[in-house]
């Protein structure tokens, strides 16, 4: 046996095989997904792989090297969030996710920060000497909402649009103030004394750090952009720069010390565009496949070795400051967002909810990132609380607040629905009036910041779409892609079937619809009088307004969600009423 | 009505529309907008721009159909009505619906317009037996003169436990 010969890539392979096996077990029972998220699930089966090594070697498992994690498992994540984020409700709420992922999260740690050090200073913990400095660098390690947990389980729950982009922006977002904050404590714990001027250079090394990461993913994106206009003879290799690009721009950053978050994000907004215009329809498939598969994997080894890292000797169990962390980060998140939403509501007509506020409140959920970082704190005498404390949190957010979000939700909904159901009338013309005010708003242009979006257009098909674009007609949006893409679909399908010239009665393209379709009218038409099927039908079939759903999902591929098959069906509804 | 700097900015969006550049905007322009393609009720929106018969809408015309829109100020609804009421009322907001749906402009929706609409709203799954009985149950519901058809009046009623300030108003234009 030559194991030594194979040994590293042997077990990598092995951990991502266990993943992905992990995945299967749990969509095969179905039940489960939806009581249990699967994040919980992944880190169970890692404490038991855990245990399983720890009662095997006698001795503390691997834990999650911190380079490994934030070199190769985290950036297909945010990768894959950064190229799917939709960026018209992004940059719509920008103000608000910008207030709350760096007003917030300083707010947080700061709040955390002082008042675990008032726990401290209680004689009977023996907490004594951990110092201010070391509770504000745990703080700012703590604070930070965790992007992969959150995503995590608001796959689970549906919430409407903007409030999905608020706490998912804000998680990707906070990691510039995290990472500022963190090196700041860190250095100043470091030094023998504080002084003024030092509080001063963190606070302008935000704006570096923040500011530098956009910047430097711009110019990757765009570079990457510029390169693929030359591809057009070697297609297969396409779907290599979109990544090799977005990697360099992310290990770019982090060699600056700047927010490689930030950057990677900035490069895939940045290039996603023109890249798209520029390479063929298969790379194109190519690159959202594999930025899926990778994402997914990299999410489920992060949570496996999560729980992995859980089992072993690093913990010192003080169980009171434990349990005061875990309580000042629940009301520390708690009171930023009421305060930072009091203020959002003066400004905007479309008030957020007492129910999203909770949501928000809730959904801060702390994972991988806080874990790592804690790792990586320099060894004091004290890192294993720390650790410890870290570990519960995370555990606690996943896993109880992971769980019991949805039925909180679900709850908080009824609460409203008590009110009388409304009538089928009142449910068609209010739905009616929603497409309508959707249209409107769509041909006013209802971006609060449109003189920028304007300016940017502007400057974008005067001088970047000569540069980047390899054939600069008018870029497609990708719903004129997607109705031509139909129109030959349809062409050939009909061709196909031999029935050029014959129109079908109803807009089905696919024959199982028409197959569908005939079964409800021997199933309903008898029903068809009963007001209460009629609402159930209406409430089923009636196109969503595109504000009621999700706009980014981890495991659907955008143009395979509902929202666009009913897209679909009225442009075709409409071609043939032209 | 409207202040300064929102008349500016229906401008600057009215000229980026304008891709003739001749001061008026024509169907196709609408057309362009890529959203309003997906919306289902798209072609009845972009027609309720345009005044009878014509195929062009200036600015004015233009500010006018989106007037409808602005929210109502607190202020606006304790005025008496000596003048005629604001483009802006609950009352004409309703009308506005209302003509969406009535093509033939007869003061009423009947059945067949209501079919066409409700036809654009479902998707390909709903027989058209059963889009006939949903009309049919929507204008038993509403109609209280027994004409088999849903006047003016009568569409109010329907919708008079919903907040249409709110549902027909868009934000930022006051």
């Amino acid at each position: 046996l030559d194991y030594q010969h194979v040994q590293v890539p042997f077990e990598i392979t092995l951990w991502i095989m266990l993943a992905s096996l992990a995945k299967i077990g749990f969509h095969l029972y179905n039940k489960l997904p939806s009581v249990v998220p699967e994040s919980c699930l992944l880190i169970f089966v890692g404490l038991i792989m855990g245990g399983i090594i720890y009662g095997l070697n006698d001795r503390s498992p691997p834990v999650m090297d911190t380079d490994i994690f934030f070199l190769y498992l985290l950036p297909p994540i945010v990768l894959d969030a950064g190229y799917f984020m939709p960026s018209r409700p992004f940059f719509e709420n920008m103000g608000t996710i910008l207030l709350y992922a760096v007003v917030g999260t300083v707010w947080n740690v700061f709040g955390i920060g002082f008042s675990l050090y008032g726990i401290c200073q209680v004689k009977a913990f023996r907490l004594q000497d951990v110092s201010l400095l070391h509770n504000l660098l745990f703080g700012s390690l703590i604070a930070a909402v965790d992007p992969v947990a959150v995503l995590a389980v608001f796959e689970e729950i549906h919430v409407n649009e903007k409030l999905h982009i608020l706490v998912f922006g804000e998680s990707l977002l906070n990691d510039a103030v995290t990472v500022v904050l963190y090196k700041l404590f860190r250095s100043f714990c470091e030094m023998p004394a504080i002084k003024s001027v030092d509080v001063f250079a963190g606070i302008g090394k935000f704006f570096v750090v923040g500011l530098g990461g956009v910047l430097l993913g711009l110019s990757f994106g765009f570079t990457a952009a510029f390169t693929t206009r030359f591809t057009k003879d070697i297609r297969v290799i396409e779907p290599l720069f979109v990544f090799l690009y977005s990697y360099l721009s992310y290990l770019t950053a982090e060699m600056f010390h700047l927010s490689g978050i930030v950057a990677i994000i900035a490069c895939a907004m940045g290039m996603k565009r023109y890249v798209e215009a520029n390479i063929s329809l298969k790379s194109h498939t190519t690159v959202k496949y594999f930025m899926k598969m990778w994402s997914s994997v990299s999410d489920t080894l992060i949570f496996i070795f999560l729980g992995v890292s859980t089992i072993g000797e690093n913990h010192e169990w003080n169980w009171p400051y434990i349990c005061f962390t875990v309580i000042f980060c629940l009301v520390w998140r708690a009171l930023g967002v009421l305060v930072l939403t009091f203020f959002v509501n003066r400004f905007h007509v479309n008030t957020i909810t007492g129910k999203d506020q909770f949501i928000i409140a809730y959904g801060g959920l702390r994972g991988a990132i806080c874990f790592s970082l804690v790792f990586l704190l320099p060894d004091f005498h004290r890192k294993k609380l720390f650790i410890a404390a870290t570990t519960v949190v995370i555990l606690f957010t996943v896993f109880i607040q992971g769980m019991t979000i949805r039925p909180l939700v679900d709850l908080l909904a009824v609460k409203r629905k008590r009110e009388s159901a409304p009538t089928v009338g009142e449910q068609i013309h209010i739905r009616f009036l929603d497409h309508l005010l959707a249209g409107i708003e769509d041909i006013s242009g209802h971006w609060g910041q449109y003189y920028w979006k304007d300016k940017l257009e502007y400057f974008n098909s005067k001088y970047l779409q000569k540069i980047l674009l390899r054939e600069y007609d008018q870029p497609k949006s990708s719903i004129v892609l997607l109705y031509e893409k139909l129109e030959r679909k349809h062409a050939i399908e009909l061709a196909e079937a031999g029935q050029l010239g014959h129109a079908p009665s109803h807009p089905a393209l696919l024959n199982d619809r028409t197959v569908i379709m005939d079964k409800k009218l021997e199933d309903d038409a008898l029903n068809s009088n009963v007001l209460d099927n009629i609402q159930e039908i209406l409430a089923r079939n009636l196109y969503r307004t595109r504000r009621t759903g999700p706009a980014y999902s981890r495991h659907t591929l955008p143009g395979e969600t509902e929202h666009v098959e009913h897209a679909k069906e009225i442009l075709i509804l409409r071609h043939k009423s032209l | 009505s409207v202040s300064h700097s929102q008349i500016t900015r229906l401008y600057s969006r009215f000229t980026s529309l304008d891709k003739g550049e001749n001061g008026t905007l024509s169907r196709e322009d609408f057309q362009r907008i890529p959203e309003l393609a997906i919306n289902p009720l798209g072609d009845r929106i972009i027609n309720a721009f345009f005044p009878e018969g014509e195929d062009q809408v200036n600015f004015r015309g233009f500010m006018r159909t989106l007037a409808h829109f602005r929210p109502i100020e607190d202020n606006e609804k304790s005025k008496d009505h000596n003048g005629p009421e604001p483009l802006n009322s609950r009352s004409n907001k309703l009308h506005f619906a209302f003509r969406l749906y009535d093509l033939d402009k007869d003061d009423k929706i009947s059945r067949d317009e209501l079919l066409q609409v409700l036809r654009m709203m479902v998707g390909v799954n709903i027989s058209d037996e059963q889009l006939g009985s949903i009309a049919d149950r929507t204008i038993q519901e509403a109609d209280q003169d027994g004409d088999s058809a849903i006047s003016f009046a009568e569409f109010v009623k329907v919708l008079e436990k919903v907040d249409v300030e709110q549902k027909m108003s868009i934000r930022f234009l006051h």
